[in-house]
């Protein structure tokens, strides 16, 4: 096994930026199934295929405000890739990548961004909860969910994904600390992107990193690089493995940026360098740098890598078709599943909505 | 006079307000660099810098309970919220301490501060992004809260509010911040909290509503206008304290009233409005009062927000019954 102690120090990083393996990642790299391998690579262009598309969507005005994802594959594929069915996702409203690996299909998750309730259901046996908009208040329900799994001596853990910003509030305080206090299998996973909206990591908190915290927590804190899709899966394994055997929660933090704005509605020029974007995008590109590797190792070729981004492309041009033919909710579905029974009154609103039309209810 | 719209009217009074008493800053999150993320507060970080204009951490009861001890202190907080729904992080400290910090010290510590929220749907907005709560703070004694549906408002309550003794939730109806302009004096000037605005005169049926249900009710009303039906149209403008003398005064004079609210029906500030009406001016009335509200359901995304909504139609179908009755 890894010696992820010795890595905590430094930052975990497995693949180094010009796609060479650290000594630690060969030892890791030889270990591997080549299916897993070329699953990372699979899924980051699958996932940066589907976010560019729904940029474009957007433009076009065939969805609603999006947040896009690009430059956070590696965090996201890697870390979703070290998950099991039966562990439990809590995500924030940037986590497509999480979500599609998981088991969320495409169209699902355009439905979501098309202001579709229908976007937010999981299929049967994929326990990925819907995207939660208010920063932080998913963690505190994984790290309950965890707990849940653990009085039911199931093994499984709960990962909770969130962002720089949610360390601020107070509810990812309070989860940290009852993860410590009753030793929890839950995963606090935050990818740090750099900012919050505007705001940059250093007003969010003024020690330098979200990985130390844990040790206020009695948790365990590691760093990675959440650019190197390596280091993410192997530190969200060695998590979950300690969640499962009982050795309690791990607070990860992948470091990363946040390539595009914010969201859709957003306009990052305001309150970034553009030399700053170029570096991420130009020098630390999660993709490329694995790419790189794949390729020098013999698992890919440029051929092979074309012909997988146009199947992605087909799986995305499949999936806005799907979502875009799903017949549109009768106005009465406003009231579906507000009750597991409607009280009375509501069954009275209902009916001045449809006229008395009930057929399409 | 200049022409701006209700988002730049607020950013007027921001800048007026902090220009005019140096113990006013306003706090948030992205509201300073960004100049917020509607722009409301564009600007004004270049203009007061780094300790006027603050970006805070990504914490609600720290945004909230901070400006509380900033009013202790001696300070005038412009607190801003990005949305309504994401309030509730702070909601332990508007309710618990904010409202009632003047009567648990007996009026040694007022919580002298303004909470500005966005709030309300229409937008399009991602999910959770358009609640409208708002009879929520009206619930709470020891708060008051207005709500602005013009820019010359917007600029006017927003000074009265910084300069209000007591905590002031100040609504922002997102879906009307650009939706037109409207004249703003360029100069120092409050529109006093706990009065209305008669939008229109009318015989027959006293229309009340507030933020972004007003131009919804005007349009109603000009189109009920020609079937030969005249509203009376009330902006409350100020939700608590309420401008009773105009509301009785109204049905008095029409015998008939109709609530629109986006927020949904049951014990929304409709309710409180019907009781008001129904305690001073029952004798008058020739029909129920009648709400035309969001349904009591959570609220939608938004490809069902435009059934969830108040329309026109509602409206004048409400009306018609009233008259009708
Ligand atoms: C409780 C709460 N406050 C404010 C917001 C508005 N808001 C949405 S995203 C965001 C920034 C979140 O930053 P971070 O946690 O770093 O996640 P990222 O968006 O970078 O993925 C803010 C302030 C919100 N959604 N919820
Ligand atoms: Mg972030």
């Amino acid at each position: 096994m890894v010696d992820l102690k010795q890595m905590e120090r430094v930052g975990i990083q497995l693949v180094r930026p010009d796609g060479h393996l650290t000594e630690t990642g060969r030892d890791v790299w030889e270990r591997m199934p080549e299916d897993r391998k070329r699953a990372f690579y699979q899924w980051m262009v699958q996932v940066r295929l589907f976010d560019r598309r729904s940029v474009t969507l957007q433009r076009q005005g065939r969805i609603g405000t999006y947040a896009p994802m690009e430059g956070q594959e590696a965090a996201q594929v890697g870390s979703a890739l070290a998950l099991g069915k039966e562990d439990w996702i809590f995500p924030s409203y940037r986590e497509h990548g999480v979500a599609m690996v998981a088991g969320m299909p495409l169209d699902r998750i355009l439905l979501y961004w098309m202001g579709r309730v229908e976007g937010n259901r999981a299929p049967e046996g994929v326990r990925v909860l819907p995207p939660y908009v208010p920063i932080a208040t998913q963690i505190p329900q994984a790290m309950g969910a965890a707990w849940a799994a653990k009085m039911k001596r199931e093994p499984s853990v709960a990962v909770a994904y969130f962002g720089d910003g949610a360390t601020s509030e107070g509810d990812f305080h309070e989860a940290c600390n009852f993860a410590g206090v009753f030793r929890l299998p839950v995963v606090f996973f935050c990818q740090n992107n750099h900012y919050a909206i505007s705001v940059p990591f250093s007003r969010q908190s003024a020690v330098p990193t979200v990985a130390e915290r844990a040790s206020a927590y009695a948790i365990r804190g590691i760093q990675v690089d959440g650019n190197d899709v390596l280091a993410v899966y192997t530190a969200m394994e060695e998590a979950v493995r300690r969640g499962k055997n009982g050795e309690g929660a791990t607070l990860i933090e992948a470091v990363t940026y946040r390539r595009g704005a914010h969201t859709t509605a957003d306009d990052a020029t305001r309150y970034r360098e553009d030399s700053e974007v170029r570096e991420w995008t130009e020098e630390k590109d999660p993709i490329a740098r694995y790419e790189r590797l794949l390729m020098e190792e013999g698992l890919l070729t440029p051929d092979r890598a074309r012909k997988w981004e146009q199947r992605c492309r087909e799986t995305v041009e499949a999936a806005v078709k799907e979502a875009e033919a799903a017949p549109a909710p009768p106005p009465s579905h406003l009231f579906a599943h507000v009750y597991k029974d409607l009280p009375p009154e509501l069954v009275r609103q209902r009916r001045q909505l449809t006229g008395g039309d009930e057929t399409h209810a | 006079m200049p022409e701006m719209t209700l988002v730049q009217a607020i950013n007027e009074g921001i800048r007026f307000s902090l220009e005019l008493d140096p113990s006013v800053v306003v706090l948030g999150e992205d509201v300073g660099k960004n100049g917020g993320v509607f722009r409301t507060t564009e600007g004004l970080w270049d203009t007061f810098g780094d300790e006027r204009v603050i970006d805070t951490p990504l914490a609600e009861a720290g945004i909230i309970g901070a400006s509380i001890g900033m009013a202790v202190n001696g300070l005038r907080p412009i607190a801003e919220i990005q949305f309504m729904g994401f309030i509730y992080p702070g909601f332990e400290q508007i309710v618990t301490h904010a409202a009632r910090l003047r009567t648990r010290t007996q009026g040694q510590y007022p919580a002298s501060l303004v909470v500005r929220v966005p709030y309300g749907g229409g937008i399009r907005a991602p999910e959770l992004h358009s609640d409208s709560t708002e009879s929520l703070f009206v619930h709470i004694p020891g708060l008051k809260v207005v709500v602005p549906s013009t820019p010359y408002d917007a600029k006017g309550l927003l000074l009265a509010a910084v300069r209000d003794p007591d905590p002031v939730i100040y609504l922002e109806p997102m879906k009307i911040y650009r939706a037109f302009r409207g004249e703003v004096p360029d100069r120092e000037y409050e529109v006093p909290l706990g009065c209305a605005r008669q939008v229109r005169e009318g015989e027959d049926v006293t229309l009340i509503a507030w933020g972004a249900m007003v131009p919804l009710a005007e349009q109603a009303a000009r189109i009920l206008a020609k079937k030969g039906i005249s509203c009376d149209l009330i902006d409350l403008r100020s939700l608590y304290p309420l401008d009773e003398k105009t509301i009785i005064g109204s049905v008095k004079k029409t015998g008939r009233a109709v609530i629109v609210h986006e927020a949904p029906k049951t014990a929304g500030l409709g309710a409180e409005l019907t009781a008001l009406i129904d305690e001073h001016a029952f004798l008058w009335l020739e029909a129920p009062v009648t709400r035309v509200t969001g349904f009591d359901v959570p609220v939608p995304m938004f490809a069902l927000e435009d059934d969830f909504r108040p329309n026109l139609c509602r409206i004048e179908e409400a009306v018609d019954q009233v008259i009708n009755f």
